[in-house]
């Protein structure tokens, strides 16, 4: 199989795009793609301050990578979990999140790029299994926990620090995944919500989502072609979640129908727009702030994370 | 024999196949891994030669 651009001998076939590219036109190819995803979403312009989220995962690390060639000013921030040390009988999940620290922090010193690291435990008190277990929301899995803690953080700091945007590196699975979720339970709400960019209001700043667009294979290529190191672990949290098995049934039909998880989310947000979620009347939710934090929340009082760390 | 590698699973096919047809051999989807062979990334159509060694890389990942 040849690169559609060159000729030469390709390292990817994308049989949703019918494109195969070799390794120079493939590490050209995918920022461009994110760069028009950008634009077309309108998350954010070269002059506004960005501050992407980063896991050391292969996508967050690779959209920092991404917005550095494309000359977006970007920042990161890595929130440290204290998920380490958690299953020693299996080895699984050893120094979790020490190693993805590590591996955060030397991206960011190669590159000489700004890095902001919130520890959960030294600011908060507890880390995410210490929390899930003291939590109501946390039973069973500590996932609802981590994601009520991560976006609390990721908001801070945007807002403390005069980001304009926060960027995540939700690939296309990701997204393809927590809409077959949300569109089984039809979750009208969360179907609202999701979506390329979130509008930023007054104590929530914007968040864009510039992977949203690119599978989640090519996002792996393009980590290995680049030579990024990326934490390979699992969140040992992670293993047997609901999304990893929407994103396999998702793969199986993919496999069957190429391009079949990209008109699913195109197809919805087209959808949306249209209004086909909204019924007769908007549906509005009334925020109010919360009086510790003073972020954004749907009940007067304490927000769910204040009231977590409180307890 | 060709062997291919995912996480800790191990599978052989014969050489002279394509990549394409030793992954749905043995039910890999082709959608959800990166092949790799001597640290090269490799498309479906790739002849698989005696004594190759093709790692997979699982695309999906969750956290």
């Amino acid at each position: 199989m040849k690169c559609r651009v060159c000729g030469q001998k390709a390292v990817i076939n994308m049989r949703q795009h019918n494109l195969s590219l070799c390794k120079d036109h493939y590490i050209e190819w995918i920022p461009e793609q994110t760069e028009r995803f950008i634009e077309k979403y309108e998350m954010f312009t070269r002059e506004e301050k960005v501050l992407v989220a980063v896991s050391s995962g292969k996508d967050s690390l690779s959209l920092w990578d991404i917005l550095q060639r494309l000359g977006v000013q970007a920042d990161g921030l890595y929130i440290c979990l204290g998920i380490d040390d958690i299953r020693p009988q299996t080895d699984v999940g050893l120094r979790y999140s020490y190693e993805s620290q590590c591996l955060t922090e030397k991206f960011a010193a190669e590159r000489d790029l700004k890095l902001h690291i919130v520890d959960v435990q030294k600011e908060y008190g507890a880390n995410i299994p210490e929390f899930a277990l003291k939590s109501q929301r946390g039973r069973g899995k500590p996932c609802s926990v981590c994601g009520l803690v991560k976006r609390h953080v990721m908001n801070r700091v945007a807002r403390d620090f005069g980001y304009d945007v926060l960027a995540t590196g939700h690939n296309l699975d990701d997204e393809t995944a927590v809409l077959f979720g949300n569109t089984l339970t039809w979750a009208g709400e969360y179907l609202l919500r999701q979506g390329p960019v979130l509008p930023g209001i007054p104590g929530l700043a914007r968040k864009g989502k510039p992977l949203c667009r690119i599978y989640e294979r090519e996002m792996l290529a393009y980590a290995l072609l680049c030579g990024i190191e990326y934490i390979c672990d699992e969140c040992p949290f992670s293993v047997g979640s609901t999304s990893i098995f929407y994103k396999q049934l998702l793969n199986r039909l993919e496999s069957e129908h190429p391009g079949a998880k990209q008109f699913f989310y195109l197809s919805f947000l087209e959808a949306r727009k249209s209004g086909l979620f909204t019924g007769r009347e908007e549906i509005q939710v009334e925020l109010h702030l919360c009086p510790n934090c003073g972020q954004p929340t749907s009940a007067p009082g304490l927000c769910s994370f204040c009231r977590m760390v409180s307890q | 024999m060709v062997k291919l590698i995912l996480r800790q699973q191990e599978y052989e096919v014969r050489p002279g196949m394509t990549l394409l047809d030793a992954l749905k051999k043995n039910n890999i989807l082709p959608e959800s891994v990166i092949c790799t062979r001597d640290g090269e990334l490799i498309v479906e159509d790739e002849i698989l030669k005696d004594g190759n060694v093709i790692k997979l890389i699982a695309a999906i990942s969750g956290g």
